[in-house]
């Protein structure tokens, strides 16, 4: 009988509508607009009592002018933009510039600028990463010997121009230090997140132990 | 003397909304009958198969992501295992089973999706698009606690995989199988008994067996014509042989039948799922393998069953870090190849729903 397809699908779609486990969930994104309900509870006094108080921001969470910032949650393994670079810890073997399926990183090195004992490491000059073709699949990062290369864990690059998107040196070292924890356990152990977590020291990064600087003096002075 | 009529050529798409990316049908029309079709392909090329020429055994698996988009897990899952099969790498038992785990995840997600699209072709405009992409989000958020990543995945390596699973990977797939029969349950409710849906597929599109077989079909449009093939059945990868499964036919090989194998075929992937999850034992997941591999001088075949047929790599090496040949057997290219058969001699309402029940991916198609 034609009819009773959409009687049966109404129902399913009033069932979607009501219960609180089925509904579609709206994310407002980066800006989201609060009620004074949220603004009330925020505060942690009763909304009349936060109407009476604040009255202007009332009018304005009433037309839809108060916003809080919203970001969609991540998972603390998300294959980011801004890629997370320890300077300390960075040899300039290129390793990852050879593991890049798209060739997009450029690493000039020079051997005199030694910052670590022994001669252990080359001075970098030039460390460019064209995210602008980057796919972000990790493998410079799965490369990396010395867990110096990270993924970052933002999501929000746009700019308006192809070579604004190559990340330099400079913007390597400024950039902030919140490593996603894609292959690197040993963040995962410690249960890192990046979207709320505080930045993360060079000799934390690894997943092999760092030399205290009391220990390299020491070394320094045995020999 | 009467007017004399002519047939009316149409050109469908490259950029139409129901082509699934940019594919062509050039259609002649005589009023509302389709007589003759010409399916025109190539505006998505890029040239997979000769980039993995000059890419490294492991950098390939990034490439075989762009495939088929829709199920970037299953097409990982095609290149390693001919690449284990050429290289003789053993796989640690931990990492066949989340292999398994995430293939039957990908699958359902892409079965969502087909189901999503085949209704919004049928016009239901967004409606049944929203139910089914909601539950795809599910699986998505599982991929990025998996990988990262949600869509080009990148998680297996030849020798295992990348990573094993987080700790709260367990419990959120564990509310998601749980919750995932309710669903299809809802789909069903939606779909399958509504009488316009009925009338829309039920005898469009017949695909005979017999044509089927000799057109090499795979996969739910082969099954949904009543061929028991199933390539998780008739030979046997990873740990598919100790699970316990159906394979879902249909009767007579029309849109409808596509429509309910691949509503079962996520039924009994939720199954395989569960008993996964109960079964996985401890252990690594990845083998020791250099990243530069060079696999001995010689070929191999792969191919697993993904959600839209069997896809296979044919993979020949010279004994150098990156394959001398890489022919990948695309299941969507395959089955684009009946189309003609199966439209002409149907209405112009027709065409559009027999292209949709095809669920071709045209990252695929064209490689």
């Amino acid at each position: 009988m034609y009819g009773t397809g959409i009687i049966r699908g109404l129902r399913i779609t009033l069932k979607n509508l009501l219960l609180p486990s089925r509904m579609f969930t709206l994310h407002q994104y980066p800006d989201r607009k609060v009620g004074i309900l949220w603004l009330a509870q925020n505060a942690d006094i009763n909304p009349l009592k936060y109407v009476l108080a604040n009255p202007g921001k009332s009018i304005r969470a009433i037309i839809g002018l108060e916003t809080v910032e919203d970001r969609q949650p991540k998972h603390p393994r998300f294959r980011g933009e801004e890629f997370t670079w320890y300077e300390q810890r960075c040899t300039g073997c290129a390793s990852c510039a050879k593991y890049c399926p798209l060739g997009i990183i450029r690493i000039v090195t020079e051997p005199s600028g030694n910052a670590m004992p022994e001669g252990e490491k080359y001075g970098i000059e030039v460390f460019d990463i064209d995210i602008g073709r980057c796919m972000f699949c990790g493998l410079c990062v799965e490369a990396c010997p010395y867990d110096a290369l990270h993924l970052g864990s933002g999501f929000e690059e746009g700019t308006y121009k192809r070579e604004e998107l190559v990340i330099d040196i400079d913007r390597l070292r400024k950039s902030r230090k919140k490593p996603s924890t894609w292959f690197r356990p040993q963040l995962e152990e410690k249960s890192y997140d990046p979207g709320i977590g505080r930045d993360v020291d060079w000799t934390e990064a690894g997943r092999h132990e760092s030399p205290s600087s009391d220990d390299q003096a020491a070394k320094w002075a045995k020999r | 003397m009467p007017i004399r009529t002519e047939p009316v050529t149409i050109n469908l798409g490259p950029q139409h909304p129901s082509t699934h990316g940019v594919f062509r049908l050039r259609v002649t029309f005589d009023g509302e009958e389709v007589i003759d079709l010409e399916p025109v392909f190539g505006y998505l090329h890029r040239g997979t198969e000769k980039l993995a020429e000059e890419r490294t055994y492991t950098q390939i698996v990034t490439l075989t992501d762009r495939l088929d988009y829709e199920s970037a897990m299953s097409n990982n899952l095609g290149y390693v295992t001919a690449l284990e099969k050429l290289g003789g790498i053993e796989v640690p038992e931990r990492a066949m089973y989340l292999r398994v785990i995430s293939v039957e995840l990908q699958r359902i997600a892409s079965h969502l999706v087909f189901t999503g699209f085949f209704l919004q072709e049928l016009g239901t405009f967004v409606t049944m698009l929203m139910y089914c992409f909601r539950e795809r989000e599910r699986i998505l958020d599982l991929f990025e606690m998996l990988c990262g990543a949600r869509i080009t995945v990148s998680y297996m390596r030849p020798g295992g995989l990348t990573q094993d699973a987080p700790s709260d990977f367990w419990p959120a797939l564990n509310d998601f199988l749980e919750d995932m029969p309710g669903y299809i349950d809802e789909l069903e409710e939606l779909i399958t008994r509504n009488e316009i849906v009925l009338s829309r597929t039920r005898d469009v599109g017949v695909l005979d067996p017999e044509v089927a077989i000799d057109a090499s079909i795979s996969g739910p449009i082969l099954r949904a014509s009543g061929v028991q093939w199933d390539l998780r059945k008739a030979d046997p990868y990873e740990i598919y042989s100790e699970m316990d499964f159906e394979i879902p036919i249909g009767a007579t090989g029309d849109c409808f039948d596509r429509y309910i194998v691949r509503l079962q075929e996520m039924r009994e992937s939720v199954k395989i799922i569960k008993q996964c999850v109960d079964k996985i034992p401890d252990g690594t997941v990845k083998t020791d393998g250099a990243f530069f591999m060079r696999p001995p001088e010689g070929d191999a075949y792969g191919c697993v069953e993904a959600p839209r047929g069997e896809l296979g790599f044919y993979i020949v090496s010279d004994g150098g870090i990156s394959p001398y040949r890489c022919k990948i057997r695309s299941p969507s290219f395959i089955n684009t190849t009946m189309l003609r058969d199966m439209i002409v001699g149907g209405k112009m309402s027709d065409l559009i729903v027999i292209f949709g029940s095809l669920a071709v991916n045209m990252g695929e198609v064209d490689r």
